[in-house]
């Protein structure tokens, strides 16, 4: 049993970790075909991100975001549903914190603020998710095109109404918000000074915590599980599957709303146009690498974080765009790794038990 | 054990052969000596490492140990393509076979017969008709794989494994899918091949099967080969004993029924009509009625409504009309877990598509469909879970006995124990149990039935659905049989016999239910 156990351990952990060392060869190779030397460019790297405040900062903040994102799309996932929207969920949420924050009156004290354009996020994004959902429950149309067209739709609406109604001339940003401002981390930690970082951190570990909890800890997450697993056992255990199916999305479409706050109330203080930059694409990656479980979705987070704020370090020495070779190498290393791992963990085992008789 | 030691070449010797997957150990100093020209059983409890043997032999695994010999040649760790070169073909338990296309097309697929490099379909079908005739496979060569029966299609099955020259014919478990008649069919077109010079190795779990057909039997258990008889000198218990490793009741149960005269039904159908995936009426126009403290039990051939009959009734398929009462309350429109709650337990025919989730701990499956009444405010009562899954291990000894384990790491007869503990051990007034023993051990089939049995001496009303005839009539005091969506005829237990209920399920007979 103890074996069994360590192997599904090892099955869990191997794949991003074998991962890991991939990307990390073929980071060497690309940066010697630069003519660099690899050592000194990833020395570079770490110490542009987590070697100081300020990158550590910026990566945090990036995290921040890719968390919302990964998280939107694991719990998809654990209902068994792909979704492929969070790019158009996440530019919903921060729009609805934007158009919270400009419709309270300016003064709204903080503590009243904040929840309220949280909620605005949240309840945007929802929205935007709970339209595949309700496709899906309803008709059957499969929620993969439903959020793909979904995603054109939403940023172009958005762009509309924010460069034909609310947009500071000359630029594709709304005006800044007169309430619901996050403070910067750097008003608590002076070292973080001039990074994005923002307690939007807080609220989205309390997010993780909370989707951990629902997940694996209450009857809905039972249910949302068991749907995803095998939707015709959970149709017998008497959940009703499609309604499962427009609740994971809806609250995966609430979650990647959510990481709209970090960019409208924690950062710049309004909502710009483009501001999602791909980050709800690379939750999908968020989501595959950390394994669709909350605190895989965080390391994950952090990992491509790193990545992307290191690209900027390392610019002088070799393209930035390295780094997104790199994020491409790592997701298909996982998604390969994973069933390749399971059989290597497993052959290994069996040389082991029979003591390496030759076949 | 060592009956008849052949002093002919054997067609297949098999010596000391070990094979593991992880942890499980599935063959262990298994031997295995078939002579040239006999059907050869090679029985054991589902687990027991007969498919593994079998796919060792056809080169889908190397062995990890031992020596495999086929017309005498060492061909240890050969590959599959070197099998079917050398004539050894495998009939799969599930069809392989391409529905669009003609039968034969299908037996000429992958070996086609070609003239000017496009496909010769008139050879091809001339070649599949001389097959046919020669080896007594009668099949129409020109019909859609679609359209034929079950028992037809696993004939193509047969002839496409000839066709590919197969010498040693490997069958799995060949008569899951069939109907009486269909099976006797069946040994019929084997003792053919057989004859015509094949070699042909049965798997199977059913003691009557060896019996039929076979001319020597081997008997594996745990993933040794136990015990190596000549048939005739065999009988049924101790094939039996061999398999289980221990005496095992075969003996028909008289069933005697508990029902009180004039109680009223606890479960009740009414000109139910049910639409199938292919058909409009799956379920035409059915009417039953079981009263507590009696087994009804439903024979027939797989894909007559069985299926739709028991998903209508446990809500999991919507009714076209008719009505289902449940202990007397009209139910017809109730959620799965309303009927739940209304006293309704089900054993699904499918317990790895609907009865379990095979990533879910044992625990988690324990409380599956009743996971309202774990939670408190919605927040799941880990310790009471716990608790269930503590006593239900021990009281249906579900091996092995560690709550925390997922399901799908038990044997079929402990994940069939996990369903069948959950179902019975919460309050209930009627139990659908859909093939409950389907794919289990014959250990595990003997607790099955005596649990079914129990439930109905406690007073509940019980329905079988079971494709195996025997099941059927070891357990009903009632037995119905389906065809067509319909009830054909519906028999007192001591009115039924095999060949009663046989023609009946073939729709050979019908009286007015």
């Amino acid at each position: 049993m103890n074996q069994r156990l360590r192997l599904a351990l090892e099955e869990a952990v191997l794949p991003p970790f074998v991962a890991l060392v991939v990307a990390l060869v073929a980071g060497d190779l690309l940066i010697m075909a630069y003519g660099q030397a690899p050592g000194t460019v990833w020395r570079m790297l770490l110490e542009g991100t987590w070697g100081n405040a300020y990158g550590f900062g910026q990566v945090l903040y990036k995290a921040t975001t890719l968390t919302c994102t990964g998280l939107a799309v694991a719990v998809s996932l654990r209902a068994g549903l792909f979704n492929i929207g969070a790019e158009g969920q996440l530019a919903a949420g921060g729009f609805g914190a934007a158009l919270a924050g400009l419709t309270l009156p300016p003064g709204t004290p903080a503590p009243v603020a904040v929840p309220l354009c949280v909620l605005a996020a949240v309840l945007a994004g929802g929205a935007v998710g709970s339209v595949p959902g309700a496709l899906r429950a309803k008709f059957g149309a499969h929620e993969v095109i439903v959020t793909i067209m979904l995603n054109f739709i939403v940023l172009a609406l958005l762009n509309y109404v924010v460069s034909a109604r609310l947009h500071v001339p000359e630029t594709l940003h709304t005006p800044e918000i007169h309430a619901g401002a996050v403070p910067r981390l750097a008003t608590f930690v002076n070292g973080f000074h001039g990074s994005a970082a923002n307690w939007t951190i807080g609220i989205v570990a309390f997010a993780v915590a909370t989707v951990d909890w629902f997940l694996f800890r209450t009857k809905a997450g039972y249910e949302l599980r068991a749907t995803g697993l095998q939707p015709a056992a959970a149709e017998y255990a008497g959940v009703r599957v499609g309604a499962t199916w427009l609740r994971a999305l809806a609250l995966s479409g609430a979650l990647a709303g959510l990481g709209g706050i970090n960019f409208v109330l924690g950062y710049k203080g309004y909502y710009e146009d483009g501001f999602t930059g791909g980050a709800g694409f690379l939750g999908i990656a968020v989501a595959l690498v950390g394994r669709n479980h909350p605190v895989g979705v965080v390391l994950a987070a952090l990992f491509f974080a790193t990545l992307s704020q290191g690209g900027l370090a390392i610019n002088a020495m070799v393209p930035k765009q390295i780094v997104e070779v790199l994020q491409g190498i790592v997701i298909i290393a996982v998604a390969t790794a994973v069933p390749e791992v399971r059989r290597v963990l497993r052959s290994a085992v069996l040389r082991r038990t029979r003591g390496g008789i030759p076949i | 054990m060592n009956a008849g030691t052949p002093v002919v070449t054997p067609a297949v010797r098999m010596r000391a052969i070990g094979k593991h997957f992880g942890a499980v150990q599935a063959n262990r100093g298994a031997n295995l000596v078939v002579r040239p020209g006999e059907i050869h059983a090679l029985v054991g409890e589902n687990g027991a490492g007969k498919s593994t043997l079998m796919r060792v032999l056809s080169g889908m695994y190397p062995p990890d140990a031992g020596v495999v010999e086929v017309g005498g040649r060492d061909v240890t760790g050969w590959t599959t393509a070197q099998a079917i070169a050398a004539g050894v073909g495998m009939v799969h338990q599930h069809f392989m076979l391409v529905p669009t296309l003609t039968v034969a097309e299908n037996v000429v697929l992958g070996r086609e017969p070609m003239s000017t490099g496009t496909f010769d379909r008139r050879k091809a079908e001339r070649d599949v008709a001389e097959l046919s005739a020669q080896s007594g496979l009668v099949v129409p060569a020109d019909l859609l794989v679609a359209d034929l029966s079950v028992g037809e299609a696993q004939r193509v099955e047969i002839l496409k494994t000839l066709y590919r020259g197969a010498r040693i014919l490997l069958l799995d478990e060949p008569t899951a899918v069939l109907s009486p008649p269909e099976v006797s069919e069946l040994w019929k077109v084997l003792r053919r091949v057989r004859d015509g010079g094949a070699t042909i190795i049965l798997i199977t779990h059913k003691l009557d099967e060896v019996m039929a057909v076979s001319e020597n039997v081997t008997v594996m258990r745990h993933g040794e080969t136990v015990a190596r008889m000549a048939t005739r000198e065999a009988s049924p218990e101790e094939i039996a004993r061999a398999m289980v490793g221990r005496e095992v009741n075969l003996a028909v149960w008289s069933s005697e029924s508990t029902v009180e005269p004039g109680r009223a039904a606890a479960l009740e159908v009414r000109n139910l009509v049910v639409r199938g995936p292919r058909v409009d009426r799956a379920v035409n126009d059915l009417s039953l009625l079981v009263a507590p403290g009696e087994i009804l039990g439903i024979a027939g051939v797989e894909g007559n409504g069985q299926t739709e009959l028991i998903e209508a009734i446990a809500g999991l398929r919507g009714v076209t009309s008719g009505k289902v009462l449940l202990g007397g309350v009209d139910v017809t429109l109730a959620s799965v877990r309303a009927r739940a709650d209304g006293g309704l337990s089900h054993i699904p025919e499918d317990r790895h598509r609907r009865g379990l989730i095979l990533e879910y701990s044992i625990a988690d499956n324990l409380i599956l469909g009743q996971q309202h009444k774990y939670a408190r405010s919605g927040v799941l009562a880990r310790a009471a879970i716990e608790a269930n899954a503590t006593r239900q291990i021990a009281a249906y000894d579900i091996r092995p006995a560690n709550a925390a384990l997922p399901a799908g790491a038990l044997s079929g007869g402990n994940q069939q124990k996990i369903v069948i503990a959950r179902e019975m051990s919460r309050p209930f007034i009627v139990l659908l149990a859909a093939q409950p023993t389907r794919g289990v051990d014959v250990g595990a089939i003997e607790f099955i039935h005596a649990e079914l049995r129990r439930a109905r001496d406690a007073g509940k009303a019980v329905l079988v659905v079971s494709a195996e005839l025997r099941e059927v009539l070891s357990l009903s005091n009632r037995i119905a049989v389906m065809y067509g969506g319909r009830i054909v005829a519906m028999l007192p237990r001591s009115e039924a016999t095999e060949e009663i209920l046989g023609s009946y399920m073939t729709g050979a007979r019908r009286e007015a239910a």
